[in-house]
């Protein structure tokens, strides 16, 4: 920057948007209606308590370009300070009102301070003057100026009300010199009110009052050019009260000769100006006579326009309020009435639309969510802000409240249809936290979908969330924090949800708060569904789906799936520094206290094949529920048989499935085949297991945890799972690889038949008997082969969550992610030759229905993640391994950042 | 010197984050309460101003941390210290007991540096935050007229806090993260109270604002300057922003302050955006890359950083902006451009 900014000295006044008042800035309008003195429908409202409805007569004036609010509660039955507060800080909550400045106008100061501690905004004061003395008039200006407020200053003072331009300018000129020398005002804040009186009234003295006013106003500018002068339009034309073409037209030519002489602003019913060029010439032509007060000798050109007022009919004016949207579908008004915050039309537009559809709740679930949605994605946007969105919520309400009689109507005529009362959610700001305003929003789009809120606010312990939610008997509990802390407090609330055997799914919001982090430190806190809700209207949706019996299985399957996936994510991408060396992590390695009773001999060494298992036998042992997956079908198994909305088709495709089992079990169309074998073994290194054969000894090579850990938590390897080779212990390791064979022809046929459908199923369950058949396995080994668990007892069930002793992990899954073992595995086992698995280049087993991996039986033997490793890893195991280390990267590539 | 003399001169440098400072000390429940609150009705953990009775050497130990980084300008650890936001902890009747503290430490360490080194002297900035209670939004969103607190008693919060940074001697008033404009005039009302009432100890006020998002609105709804029109009457030293966004985000809200302002701009973003994990990660020298180029522009005047900002922060910030000229001081119109 090389020049000097230089600053305007413009006036400047603020709603939610600023209004600058610049050399090229037209004549300001100031919304008149939302005064009490003025207009009786206002005054009415306002003595009646229907602030809302007062509230769209301001909205009216601001739709018709009021660029400034006037508001006046000046009325002897009303409680001024109180009705101004109220009305207020109810504006201050619409934004396309508040986005204009507030002008605050009273004749009792009191009133006009009880507003200004209402709006944020830069408001103009009208008005204070010399009426009471100088005294009073800087005590006020100084309030005035505490609160940030540019004032209008009437002109009036201990002598009264300034009637002639004389007067006029003397007052304006004497109070500028106060306020700008004794108070500090700066004089762009001031802004004059020379008076405007009315005219033709008859009486011969007020003939010049216009030009009275219009001459002060060029003196004035004249004189303070930085000050304004503003002006109560509608005085002017008081006489034709009753005679609105007339007065509109005295107005329009009123302004156009003061704007001329320097009057920026006015206090105008801004719907109703004419403009000047569109008056008749005959009217015109008179109310130039009457304002300028020519041919005007004993009343003559007054008696000519009351003449030619009496001619004119009052025709009412029709208003010009863009109404356009009102002639589109119900749906459409509906989402435009949401977006804007229009509550004007909302119960006839429900109504409308109640009739329309079949059902009072699909109104709800359909026009209206519709609306939400588009709200909550602008607001996403940054193209709605924060009020509006509440705004929004509110119409939503004001339909819901309107449907609610109906829906409780449906509820009693057909009590199954919605059984019980509105579910129960419970909302929190977490301790520690004092945000909730993003959780107010929740709140009240959730009120309006008819859930029953209980709002514990804000810092709320987690026992007395958790302790609310119990009694209360909760459906869904919600927190939100917007501070960083409030991460670990919802962790600890996850943590103490679970503790309790909880079972409400658990929300999270709030600004600082992510889909990632709820995957990665909360969710795996709690099992029964953490969910984070981006935001309010997203909220609605989520508690639907939870709520819905038929879909809160399937919705919170689908979280915690893709919840995992983020961890997974999120687990590989995790940076150095939360990692030690590959040195620390062994030394940290699972210490197993070794001794000969827990290590048992197997019953033969070397392998055992199965060439043509029983499939029939296989069938007890398949796990559903990814077969079930692979169709797209998320639930478990078998309540996924009797869900309500996939119930039929899930049940369907079972039915399907072992019909095609049957045949293929009868017709004998596939073949299992597979092969086992147990080996000496011994830990020999950190990482290394040497296992020893007939004929060899074959060192198997494996990886571990670098993450750092808690303490006491181990890194571990599968290594440690085998006794160390000095403990004298004697250790053994299993291997198995086992296949599904002979699916190829019949894929082949129904390749031909184009019949997709039996061919996806016959992949799918070739797929699920080769995983049986090693579910079998295993339990045979346990049980018989190795025999460590001969007592075993379980149920297909208590298989599937590996509720056994002893693990079988597959090389180049997470516990021991380098596929290149596997050659060792097949070559151990004989693999290729025993049971037809070929390995490909890059280590995937075919037939694809094929399953291998080690068998480890130590109690301690567990399934565990590697996750990232260092360089240090890298490199030894590239030594171990006699590879070079751009050999080791391209193996471990997904374990290296 | 005083601080108007020195902002002529260079850019300031405003410390950063006294929260997160306060975190690496991991402080238990019972470090907060100290011997004198051990058996306070209430948690207290969480209160960070407390520590300036209950852990004084904590925080006067962080304030020297930012003086040593290069920190001209230290704040005192009052974000929350007026009565309305200590009525959480049942500790409203502290609030004078607590700013008074908080200043004396402040003024305590800054005093020390300037002493050691004259020239470049250190100024105390009493921190006024925006309070947990908002003037301008209903916490009742089905009655959005009703509001959890009044102006007056905003005010007499603000008097109060105002009346105790000043008796421990702080140079300047920051009114800071100001989320609700009314709640910061309630501050303003307060401060022009004060000095009305006692014009012999007349400070400077600054302002910083806070723009929350995508809309570049303060969260009550003002576009940035309406927020500036709304706060001019204070006749601020500096106005400015600060939190919720990073210096990324913040750079076009600053360059169109600084295009507005009658006065100083100031500027102490957030240490970028939190990550997924409610961490800030971005590096000293990358805040300090972005705060170098607006100082490059003349964007600014006062430079630091907020939450997730560090000594190191600030220490980066100090070397990059210290051969920059300041934003220059713009002219004021005295009469209108076709009255000359």
């Amino acid at each position: 920057m090389s020049e000097t900014l230089v600053i305007k000295n413009y006036s400047r006044y603020a709603g939610l948007e600023p209004l600058v008042v610049r050399p090229d800035t037209n004549f300001i309008n100031v919304g008149e209606r939302t005064n009490v003195t003025g207009s009786k429908k206002f005054a009415r409202l306002i003595r009646e308590n229907k602030y809302e409805e007062a509230l769209s007569v301001a909205r009216q004036q601001v739709e018709n370009g009021a660029q400034i609010l006037d508001v006046n509660m000046d009325d002897a039955l009303l409680d001024g300070v109180k009705a101004m507060t109220t009305f207020l800080n109810l504006l201050q909550s619409e934004p396309d009102i508040a986005k204009i400045p507030v002008m605050i106008d009273s004749s009792k100061f009191e009133i006009i301070e009880a507003g200004l501690k209402c709006v944020q905004g830069k408001c103009i004061v009208n008005s204070i003057s010399l009426k009471e003395g100088e005294e009073k008039f800087i005590q006020h200006a100084l309030t005035c100026q505490a609160y940030g407020a540019a004032v209008i200053v009437m002109a009036f003072d201990e002598h009264g009300q300034a009637d002639t331009k004389t007067r006029k300018i003397e007052i304006c000129q004497r109070a500028y010199n106060i306020l700008t020398e004794q108070v500090g005002f700066d004089p762009q804040d001031i802004i004059f009110d020379p008076n405007i009186f009315a005219i033709a009234t008859g009486i011969e003295e007020h003939n010049n009052y216009a030009v009275d006013f219009i001459e002060a106003t060029r003196e004035i500018k004249q004189r303070m050019p930085l000050a304004k002068v503003s002006g109560g339009v509608s005085n002017v034309s008081f006489s034709f009260r009753g005679n609105d073409h007339v007065r509109e037209a005295i107005h329009s030519v009123f302004l156009l000769h003061a704007i001329k002489a320097g009057m920026d602003m006015g206090i105008v019913n801004a719907g109703q100006l004419v403009v000047y060029d569109e008056i008749e010439l005959q009217l015109r032509e008179l109310c130039e006579n009457v304002i300028l007060n020519r041919n005007n000798d004993n009343n003559e050109a007054t008696e000519s326009l009351i003449a030619f007022a009496e001619t004119v009919k009052a025709k009412g004016k029709v208003e010009v309020k863009d109404k356009a949207w009102r002639n589109n579908s119900v749906e459409e008004r509906l989402k435009h009435a949401l977006i804007n915050g229009i509550t004007d039309y909302i119960d006839a537009d429900t109504e409308e639309a109640r009739s329309k559809y079949f059902k009072p709740l699909e109104v709800i679930e359909g026009p209206l969510m519709a609306g939400m949605n588009v709200v909550g994605d602008l607001f996403g946007a940054g193209k709605m802000f924060l009020p509006q969105v509440v705004k929004s919520a509110r119409v939503m309400k004001k339909s819901v409240a309107y449907l609610t009689p109906f829906i409780e109507e449906e509820k009693r005529l057909n009590p199954l249809a919605l059984q019980g009362g509105a579910a129960k959610i419970l909302l929190a700001t977490v301790k520690g936290d004092v945000h909730d305003i993003g959780k107010n929003i929740v709140g009240v789009v959730l009120g309006c979908n008819g859930y029953d809120i209980i709002d514990l606010g804000v810092m709320v312990s987690a026992d007395k969330i958790l302790d609310t939610a119990q009694k209360e008997h909760v459906d869904i509990i919600g927190l939100s924090g917007l501070i960083t802390p409030s991460l670990d407090e919802m962790v600890h609330i996850a943590h103490e949800m679970k503790r309790r055997n909880m079972s409400q799914p658990l929300l999270i919001g709030g600004a600082t708060t992510s889909r990632m982090h709820t995957a990665v430190k909360i969710a795996p806190q709690y099992n029964n569904g953490v969910v984070h809700v981006l935001d309010a209207s997203r909220s609605v949706t989520v508690a639907g789906s939870l709520l819905s019996k038929d879909q809160r299985q399937n919705f919170l399957n689908g979280v915690a799936g893709e919840y995992i996936k983020l961890k997974e994510q999120f687990d590989n991408k995790k940076t150095a520094k939360q990692y030690i060396s590959y040195a620390d992590a062994a030394a940290n390695a699972l210490n197993i206290e070794w001794q000969n009773s827990n290590t048992l001999a197997p019953t033969f060494t070397e392998t055992k094949v199965f060439e043509d298992f029983p499939l029939a036998e296989l069938r007890s042992y398949i796990d559903w529920k990814p077969f079930f997956i692979a169709w797209e079908m998320h639930g478990n198994f078998p309540e996924i048989l009797s869900d309500q909305i996939i119930g039929k088709e899930a049940t369907k495709l079972y039915n399907d499935a072992n019909a095609l089992l049957d045949q293929l079990v009868a017709e004998k169309w596939l073949t299992a085949k597979g092969v086992i074998g147990f080996w000496e073994a011994a830990r020999v290194a950190a990482d290394s297991v040497e296992v020893l054969t007939k004929t060899s000894r074959i060192r198997l090579e494996f990886l571990r945890q670098q993450v750092k850990k808690a303490s006491s938590q181990p890194n571990l390897s599968l290594a440690d799972f085998i006794a160390p080779a000095k403990k004298g212990i004697k250790d053994f390791i299993g291997a198995f690889a086992v296949t599904i064979d002979g699916i190829e022809p019949h894929i082949k046929r129904f390749g031909q038949q184009h019949d997709d459908y039996n061919k996806i199923m016959l992949q799918a369950l070739a797929d699920r008997l080769a995983e049986a058949f090693a579910e079998c396995l295993h339990q045979r080994v346990r049980k018989e082969y190795w025999g460590y668990a001969k007592g075993e007892e379980l149920s297909n069930e208590e298989l599937i969550k590996e509720q056994y002793a002893g693990i079988r992990p597959a090389p180049g899954y997470p516990a021991c992610p380098d596929h290149s073992e596997k050659y060792k595995l097949f070559s151990l086992l004989n693999a290729t030759e025993n049971t037809g698995i070929q390995l490909t280049e890059s280590l995937a087993m075919y037939p694809a229905a094929s399953v291998c991996g080690w068998y480890f039986s130590h109690a301690q033997s567990q399934y565990f993640g590697v996750g990232k490793i260092g360089e240090d890893q890298l490199d030894d195991y590239a030594k171990r391994k006699g590879w070079n280390k751009e050999e080791a990267s391209r193996w471990l590539r997904p374990l290296l950042d | 010197m005083n601080i108007r003399a020195a902002l002529e001169k260079r850019i300031l440098v405003i410390d950063g984050a006294m929260g997160t400072m306060i975190q690496r000390y991991k402080l238990s429940e019972a470090d907060y309460r100290g011997e004198r609150f051990a058996n306070w009705q209430s948690d207290v953990k969480g209160n960070n101003d407390l520590l300036c009775l209950t852990k004084p050497a904590v925080i006067e130990a962080i304030h020297k941390e930012y003086l040593a980084a290069g920190a001209d300008i230290i704040e005192t650890n009052t974000f929350n210290a007026q009565r309305v936001s200590l009525a959480d902890y049942h500790m409203e009747a502290l609030a004078y007991e607590i700013n008074l503290a908080a200043a004396r430490i402040a003024r305590k360490a800054a005093d020390a540096f300037t002493a050691e080194n004259p020239w470049k002297p250190r100024f105390v900035a009493g921190a006024i935050g925006p309070m947990n209670k908002t003037l301008s939004l209903s916490p009742d969103v089905n009655n959005p007229g009703y509001r959890a607190i009044s102006f007056d008693e905003v005010a007499d919060a603000y008097y109060e806090q105002v009346t105790a940074l000043v008796d421990g001697g702080v140079d300047v008033l920051l009114i800071e993260t100001i989320f609700d404009t009314l709640n910061a005039k309630a501050a303003i009302y307060a401060i022009k109270k004060y000095f009305a009432l006692h014009n012999d100890q007349k400070k400077e006020i600054m302002i910083s604002g806070t723009i929350t998002d995508a809309s570049g609105r303060t969260l009550s709804g003002q576009t940035l300057e309406a927020f500036y029109t709304s706060v001019m009457h204070a006749k601020p030293l500096s106005i400015g922003l600060n939190c919720a966004l990073g210096a990324k985000e913040m750079r076009g809200h600053i360059e169109e302050l600084s295009q507005l302002a009658s006065c100083y701009v100031s500027a102490y973003p957030n240490a970028g955006l939190p990550n997924a994990m409610g961490e800030y990660d971005e590096q000293p020298h990358e805040t300090a890359h972005f705060l170098e180029d607006w100082a490059n522009e003349g964007f600014v005047n006062i430079v630091g950083g907020c939450c997730g900002t560090t000594p190191d922060h600030i220490r980066h910030i100090a070397v990059n902006v210290q051969n920059i000229k300041p934003r220059k001081m713009p002219l004021l119109e005295t009469v209108l451009e076709d009255q000359l």
